[in-house]
């Protein structure tokens, strides 16, 4: 199973036991976190301005990246970008994964006509494939950020509701929720205090994946030109606009590719490898 | 080769979490000879069971078999390869599991699981195979042993299923067979049974058998010799007659007045006021199950129940499981609310269902749980459990709460420093401590105890019993004392309810000293194991008759 890869004074001195792979998950999900954070300070050149006599330019000093279909420059772009992928998929799946769970252990504690009504509305809506709801939305109402977070998180909120339920259904056969119950403890208490703390690791494992979901689902967007729209990029559109230079094996097209397989790969390993506390009793 | 059994020196090493080798068994030196029984008594974490799989070459994930021998007929179990060692298990050394419940696959028939052996060994054909089973079925005084292999496990009873375990272990003619418990987890009256039935068949086959419990009373009825174990080294190896009449080690003599309860050194009050009893419940019942026409659940579990507790007194409900006996505390706290009936206590009339019920009587009303794991938030420490119940009725926050938390602590004798720990590093003990301190920090006025020994050691139990009556007479509790262990009610209560099939069968009140009269109640009286090594021998019931009766 889980080999024994933790570094040894590191674990020693958190009381955690930290996986390489973790770490170095880790460390690229805080490499993208940072660069979108700081984009504006660290972009050498603006967003828009073309800078290159020729379209998709390859790799050179002062070119980093290349250059686009248009000349700009790639590096830019792609810091910028993740700006917008990182951004509107976090926030997506913090509403997603907020309303489903607390939906979710709702549902389980209540149970009867509350968890029947919410299970069958979300179900229902879990019926409809995303990429057309997301089409049909921003076909209805336009594309905007926030019409992209609501659409995203209004997509992933049925499934993080049916994990959340699942999981809160199993620990609400507990006992100590019954004591809780005959206690006289209103829904928020249970739902805040008992359950959570209870489910909070797979639920984080979820919220990853979820995330994962979402980072690609917003590219598809994108891709298709119904998300993130000039002159402003995400990942996903980078790839759509710079798709004239596949013949050319131009990085316009592969650098932003690959930022995607980077961001989730690695929020997926990191939610695999979470540090693990150690519980050791008789060890000082 | 004198002994079929000889284990040397045996160390058995676990590793922590943080990849410490650390030793839980510390030299263990035995032989059993042929057809001899041994039993390891101790209480849970003295390695009792590990010590046992060893003659398995067997050590749970986590834990390796670190030094010594264990010689099993004639083969070396440390040593040998893990091919070899599968080829002797089922044939020469068998396991009988202390759960059979959860040791069998519901999804195919018994008759399939307990001829499984002979077909993995390849020992017999299945037609011969299931000839053996029916014999031993028959031996193991199972009822229809013809028919009885076709079910699947959740078509018979608990003691049924623990009996077809054992003759899945010994289909393939072990020459040892380890019994982890088996009877643990059932009422004293199957247990006779039981018992009765594994004595028979392993004497008649001359098995030589190795005895795991904590029970010395049922050890005392199955075993020649007794090996007591505590924190992974023997303390003392003899006979059962020796160990019971003459223990010398600190330890043994502890288990065995654990299993005197000190009856005494509880003065019987004279009740106060005579007048309003505390909790009154008259025909009261409760069951499961969709309403049916008639407005009464599917599976009615209580009919009918009328029974009264005076205040400053505790009332013991016994009988066995299935009896309804969880159900009426369930009924009495409102969380399975009640069909019928009504609940008077503190003088009010309470509501069945506990959403009804006011603060105040939610907070005086208190239940404590027969499962100390799942009774307790695993997420979080003990601090937090404990100081819940305090702002939650009382309103204490800061440093009050605080103090209020240490002096729980210490009513219920846990050391201060374990506030900050979380329920999974505590003993079993501690954690049922903790379970009761709960229980007293809404500063009720009568506490529903659910079996909450039944998960323990004697000795711990016997500790926990003590408490009680002492913060009983600190605190003017009452306590209702739901068990199926007569030893723990008789310990404990003023007045004790039998029940059977729902009803309440016949009150009993311990310092009348009166035997008991209604033929069920003499049965569950009888079958309470005793330390006499002929008890069972003697015992003269016949639980099967009475059942059907």
């Amino acid at each position: 199973m889980k080999t024994n890869s933790s570094t040894g004074s590191l674990a020693a001195w958190s009381g955690y036991r930290i996986n390489l792979v973790g770490l170095t998950a880790f460390s690229v999900v805080l490499f993208w976190a940072l660069v979108a954070l700081f984009a504006p300070y660290i972009t050498p050149h603006s967003v828009g301005e073309m800078i290159d006599l020729d379209y998709f330019g390859p790799m050179r000093p002062g070119l980093w990246l290349g250059s686009d279909y248009l000349g700009r420059d790639m590096l830019s772009r792609i810091i910028y970008g993740a700006r917008y992928t990182v951004g509107i998929s976090l926030a997506a799946v913090s509403i997603a994964c907020f309303t489903g769970v607390v939906l979710g252990m709702t549902s389980a504690v209540l149970r009867g006509p509350v968890d029947m009504v919410v299970s069958r509305i979300l179900d229902a809506m879990n019926s409809i494939p995303s990429k057309l709801f997301g089409l049909m939305v921003v076909a209805a109402v336009g594309s905007s950020i926030p019409v992209l977070i609501l659409t995203l998180s209004v997509i992933y909120v049925p499934g993080a509701y049916r994990f959340s339920r699942a999981l809160a259904i199993n620990i609400d056969t507990m006992d100590f929720i019954m004591v809780a119950r005959i206690r006289g403890e209103r829904l928020p208490y249970l739902i805040a205090s008992e359950i959570l703390p209870n489910i909070i690791g797979p639920v984080l494992a979820d919220l990853g994946l979820r995330f994962v979901f979402i980072v690609l689902l917003l590219s598809g967007l994108s891709f298709l030109g119904l998300g993130v729209q000039p002159p402003y990029a995400d990942w996903g559109a980078l790839v759509r606009e710079n798709i004239g230079g596949l013949p050319f094996a131009a990085p316009a097209v592969i650098v932003p590719s690959l930022a995607i397989a980077t961001l989730t790969i690695s929020v997926n390993l990191l939610i695999d490898n979470l540090p693990q506390k150690i519980r050791d009793r008789s060890a000082s | 080769m004198t002994n079929l059994v000889e284990i040397r020196g045996l160390t058995v090493e676990a590793t922590t979490d943080s990849g410490r080798w650390i030793q839980i068994l510390k030299g263990i030196d035995l032989d059993i000879a042929a057809g001899e029984t041994v039993a390891f008594i101790g209480e849970s974490g003295s390695g009792k069971t590990t010590a046992a799989m060893t003659l398995l070459g067997y050590a749970r994930p986590g834990c390796r078999i670190s030094g010594g021998t264990v010689t099993v007929d004639g083969h070396d179990m440390v040593t040998l390869p893990e091919k070899d060692r599968a080829a002797l298990r089922g044939t020469t050394v068998a396991y009988v599991p202390q759960s059979a419940a959860a040791a069998f696959n519901p999804a195919s028939t018994i008759m399939e699981q307990v001829i499984e052996v002979t077909r993995i060994h390849r020992l017999m054909p299945p037609d011969e195979a299931r000839r053996r089973a029916v014999a031993l079925f028959r031996a193991l005084s199972l009822p229809n042993p013809d028919s009885i292999g076709d079910r699947y496990p959740h078509q018979v009873s608990g003691g049924q299923l623990q009996r077809l375990a054992a003759a899945m272990a010994l289909i393939g003619d072990p020459k040892v067979v380890i019994f982890d418990e088996p009877t643990t987890a059932l009422d004293v009256t199957t247990q006779v049974e039981v018992l009765r039935a594994f004595k028979a068949v392993t004497a008649q086959h001359r098995i030589a058998c190795v005895y795991v419990s904590h029970d010395l009373a049922v050890v005392a009825q199955i075993a020649d010799r007794i090996m007591v174990l505590r924190n992974g080294a023997v303390q003392e190896t003899g006979s059962v007659h020796d160990i019971l009449t003459r223990p010398t080690h600190p330890y043994t003599q502890e288990l065995l007045h654990a299993f005197h309860p000190d009856t005494g050194g509880r003065e019987v009050r004279p009740v106060a006021d005579s007048g309003a009893p505390l909790l009154e419940i008259n025909t009261l019942s409760a069951g499961y199950g969709p309403p049916q026409s008639n407005g009464q659940p599917l599976v009615l579990a209580v009919k009918g129940v009328s029974l009264q507790v005076k205040r400053g007194t505790n009332l013991g409900i016994i009988g066995e499981s299935g009896c309804g006996k969880s159900t009426l505390a369930r009924a009495i706290a409102g969380i399975l609310p009640a069909c019928k009936g009504d609940i008077q206590f503190n003088g009010k009339e309470l509501w069945h269902s506990a959403r009804q019920r006011s603060h105040d009587q939610l907070r005086d009303l208190q239940i404590v749980f027969q499962h100390a794991d799942t009774a307790l938030n695993p997420a979080k420490s003990i601090e937090d459990i404990l100081g819940r119940p305090l702002t939650f009725y009382h309103g204490l926050r800061g440093k009050a709460r605080d103090a209020r938390v240490d002096a729980l602590l210490d009513m219920v004798r846990l050391p201060r420093a374990l506030r900050h720990r979380r329920p999974a590093e505590l003993s079993g003990g501690q954690k049922q401590r903790v379970n009761f301190a709960r229980a007293l920090a809404a500063e009720p006025k009568l506490i529903l105890c659910d079996e909450i020994t039944s998960a323990l050691d004697t000795v711990v139990a016997a500790a926990v019993i003590d408490l009680l009556k002492e913060l009983q007479r600190e605190l003017g509790l009452s306590y209702v004392f739901i068990s199926h262990d007569l030893s723990v009610i008789e310990a404990i209560c003023d007045e004790i309810v039998v029940m059977y099939r729902g009803q309440t069968v016949e009150t009993i009140i311990p310092a009348d000293r009166q035997p008991p009269q209604h033929p069920y109640s003499k049965l569950l009286f009888s079958s309470v194991p005793k330390l006499d090594p002929t008890w069972l021998d003697t015992l003269n019931i016949d639980a099967d008759r009475m059942r059907v009766a």
